[in-house]
């Protein structure tokens, strides 16, 4: 589609609603939010790139192959599951260091916030690769 | 409400099963996203239904105070919602693909396979 | 806290990330995938060590008690699921790297094959019941994708049949699940085994067992149910055949088994009378079907319908000895159809088709082929001293115990109909002269497939007959060396008939 509107507004769009994701992958960590929903919005930033130009200028945008992306989704969920089997705990077990920031105090980090990321990068991958196979004709 | 909600979910059923009898094969993957939101409507209803109250200790407490939304059924839900659109969105991609190859939408017109 | 009770999720899982990771490189994905298979069958089989000698396993996830969050459950039976899963996922990975071509390799063939494998094993291995409908989607997806990819007619045909109907299982299954938890409100199902014999609305809970029993029937392909099977088997590539054939449906006998010892047992006069009906009807049915057919792998899908029956039978029987009979016979049939799935491959693979009349001469040309063909098909109709003959013994011997006259003649029956159909096979494929000149002469294990989407398969015939070879040792050691695997058969169904042991592993002493 070569709209002017569109593609100026999709420039400005799209940085803003990957930021967004960004936010909502963080927020989830206590309050509603997560890696589903951050993913999906990612991928909605691109699937507009993707109607606005098309998919070749997508895929570069995006710089990583999709497949590539699910995989170390993948692996990071996995990883963050197995941090908890190396400590003698069960599977999955949430694991937590205090990690000190200057300006702002203590702040936990946690197993949970790698597979939330894993979880983020695996829906965004899946989601570009089912629309770009279907917008790809 | 549960009454209500038992009709909607019929009606769900209902209409997901007739689109699934007609011969389109879009209609068909319709038909599949009506009964698997039937399903997950079901899933809600059967929880029990509490308006209003959320699942959540209030500030002070120690424990929930009687009448809370079974967090569940939501969490059951919510799984099944991400399932569904992975599968649905897989069978779109079948459909367009089916419909590239074949060249008709027309179920009838897909009985090679059979047997 | 057992890590052995993870593996079998893990290394699939990560097997399939790395393989994603090295998504431009199908030779790394190849051994990768190897490895992954083998790490994923010598994990198994320490699984079923350690179930053998240490009892049932429970592992909780996350560290959240029993029926709060998710158990992982090995009994002898998962265990032994398990184990065959990692034999076949090993046998269709090595088969896989000779017979699948480069363009299926780099969409991500082997990166599917695992997810599959996870699905599976993750089915066999949990204790929660909606982690079980997860593990089935998680099964299922990747089975579709594995199905289409390639896109050619047949296949996208054969796929939407699958889908649909699988999909209507699904959604079947997953209101199943939502009203056993209005009812019982609980979903581990050691804690439902123990919370549903005391629901007073008993008609109630014999109608969700019927519920299961139909969304279970769908996937494991009972009669009236099995459509989807003989309409898609035939259609993938040849390893993708053997592995559906192999695992898919037997993760639906294995729910019902599951849930039809576990939870279900009110009203045995009832369901597993109706059960023992649909395994004698499966059995004709299936059989009947495969009599019918003309195309090597169309006759194996149906008689995948009818042994179908044969494990249901021992579960309608429900005694130890009838269990104990579907138990083997499940680890006989596993290890069979995909032998004979792989074999058909093979002939394929020399002479480029499926179709017995264009078949022949195989014996002639192959006549360590012919062997090996022969193994695995006597053992399918239960010849002695193969292992079908041992599982047929055991469910038969299970129902004249019983006194279920019926389904013994109909297992008879329908055996000897399996042998006809089997001799039907020897004799066109193997037995009658080579048809037609306009078939390569078979130069010596390089026959080049004429089917356009297999042109370029690595020409590793080592590959194309460790796996067969293995799996039909196999088979003869099951049948010669019956009776340590009736005696773990045996184990499996006195856990599976006295649930209190499952129960007390999960739950403790928890009230």
């Amino acid at each position: 589609m070569s709209s002017l509107i569109l593609r100026t507004a999709t420039r400005l769009l799209k940085p803003l609603m990957l930021f967004f994701s960004v936010f909502v992958l963080l927020r989830g960590h206590n309050e509603p939010g997560g890696g589903f929903a951050g993913g999906l919005m990612a991928a909605a930033a691109f699937a507009l790139y993707t109607i606005t130009f098309d998919v070749p200028s997508a895929r570069s945008a995006l710089r990583i192959d999709p497949h590539n992306l699910v995989g170390a989704g993948l692996l990071l969920a996995a990883i963050s599951g197995g941090i908890s089997l190396l400590q003698g705990r069960p599977f999955l077990t949430g694991q937590w260091i205090a990690l000190p920031v200057p300006g702002v105090g203590e702040v936990a980090l946690g197993t949970v916030l790698l597979f939330d990321t894993g979880v983020y990068m695996v829906v965004l991958g899946v989601t570009l690769l089912i629309i770009w196979s279907l917008a790809e004709e | 409400m549960n009454t209500w909600m038992a009709f909607v979910i019929g009606g769900l059923y209902a209409a997901g099963l007739y689109m699934m009898m007609r011969r389109s094969i879009v209609k068909l993957i319709i038909g599949l996203a009506l009964l698997s939101h039937a399903a997950n409507l079901l899933i809600f209803t059967v929880g029990g239904l509490t308006r209003g109250r959320p699942p959540l200790i209030a500030a002070g407490e120690t424990s929930l105070a009687a009448p809370f939304a079974d967090p569940i059924p939501q969490a059951l839900v919510l799984t099944a919602i991400v399932i569904s659109f992975g599968v649905l969105a897989f069978a779109l991609v079948l459909v367009h693909r089916t419909h590239q190859t074949v060249g008709t939408d027309d179920l009838d017109n897909l009985k090679a396979t059979d047997t | 806290m057992n890590v052995l009770l993870v593996l079998p999720i893990l290394i699939p899982l990560v097997t399939a990330a790395v393989s994603l990771l090295a998504w431009r490189r199908p030779r790394w994905q190849r051994w990768l995938g190897i490895g992954g298979a083998a790490a994923l069958l010598a994990a198994s089989l320490a699984l079923l060590e350690s179930v053998r000698n240490g009892g049932i396993q429970t592992a909780q996830m996350g560290d959240w008690p029993a029926p709060f969050g998710i158990t992982l459950v090995a009994d002898l039976f998962s265990a032994i699921m398990v184990v065959m899963a990692g034999l076949v996922g090993f046998a269709v990975v090595v088969y896989s790297t000779a017979t699948v071509d480069h363009r299926r390799e780099s969409f991500g063939y082997y990166p599917l094959l695992h997810i599959l494998l996870m699905g599976v094993c993750g089915a066999f291995l949990t204790g929660d019941i909606f982690n079980l409908y997860v593990w089935f989607e998680v099964m299922l997806i990747a089975s579709f994708v594995l199905l289409a990819l390639g896109g050619e007619r047949e296949q996208l045909e054969g796929a939407f049949k699958y889908v649909t109907l699988n999909l209507m299982s699904s959604a079947l299954f997953l209101a199943a699940v939502g009203i056993l938890y209005g009812v019982a409100g609980t979903l581990n199902m050691a804690d439902l085994a123990r919370k549903l014999p005391q629901v007073e609305q008993s008609g109630l809970v014999t109608t969700l067992a019927m519920l299961f029993l139909v969304a279970f029937g769908i996937k494991a392909a009972a009669f009236p149910l099995f459509f989807w099977l003989p309409a898609s088997y035939h259609t993938p590539p040849v390893a993708v055949s053997a592995l559906f054939a192999g695992l898919l449906t037997k993760v639906g006998v294995y729910a019902l088994i599951r849930v039809f010892t576990l939870l279900f047992t009110q009203e045995v006069s009832y369901t597993h009378t109706l059960i023992l009906a649909v395994a004698g009807l499966t059995m004709v049915t299936g059989v009947l079907g495969a009599m019918a057919q003309n195309e090597f792998r169309r006759i194996l899908s149906f008689h995948i319908v009818s042994q179908i029956g044969y494990m249901l039978m021992g579960l309608g029987l429900f005694t130890v000895a009838g269990l104990a009979g579907s138990i083997f016979y499940i680890m006989h049939h596993i290890i069979v159809k995909t032998n004979l799935f792989l074999i058909s491959g093979v002939a394929n693979h020399f002479r480029g088709t499926y179709q017995l009349k264009e078949l022949g001469g195989l014996y002639r040309a192959y006549p360590g082929l012919a062997v090996l063909f022969l193994i695995p098909a006597l053992s399918l109709a239960g010849v002695p001293p193969l292992s079908g003959f041992f599982a047929k013994l055991g469910l038969l011997q299970a129902g004249l115990a019983t006194g279920q006259y019926a389904i013994v003649a109909t297992a008879l029956g329908v055996s000897l109909l399996t042998l006809i159909s089997m001799t039907k096979i020897w004799a066109e494929a193997f037995w009658k002269p080579a048809a037609a000149p306009s078939v390569d002469p078979p130069a010596a294990g390089t026959g080049t497939p004429q089917d356009p989407s297999q042109h370029d398969p690595p020409k590793g015939s080592l590959a194309l007959f460790a796996p067969v070879v293995v799996l039909a040792v196999l088979t003869l050691t099951m049948g010669l060396v019956a009776e340590p695997f009736v005696g773990l058969a045996i184990q499996a169904a006195h856990q599976l008939m006295n649930p209190a042991g499952y129960i007390e592993a999960v739950l403790g002493g928890r009230p």
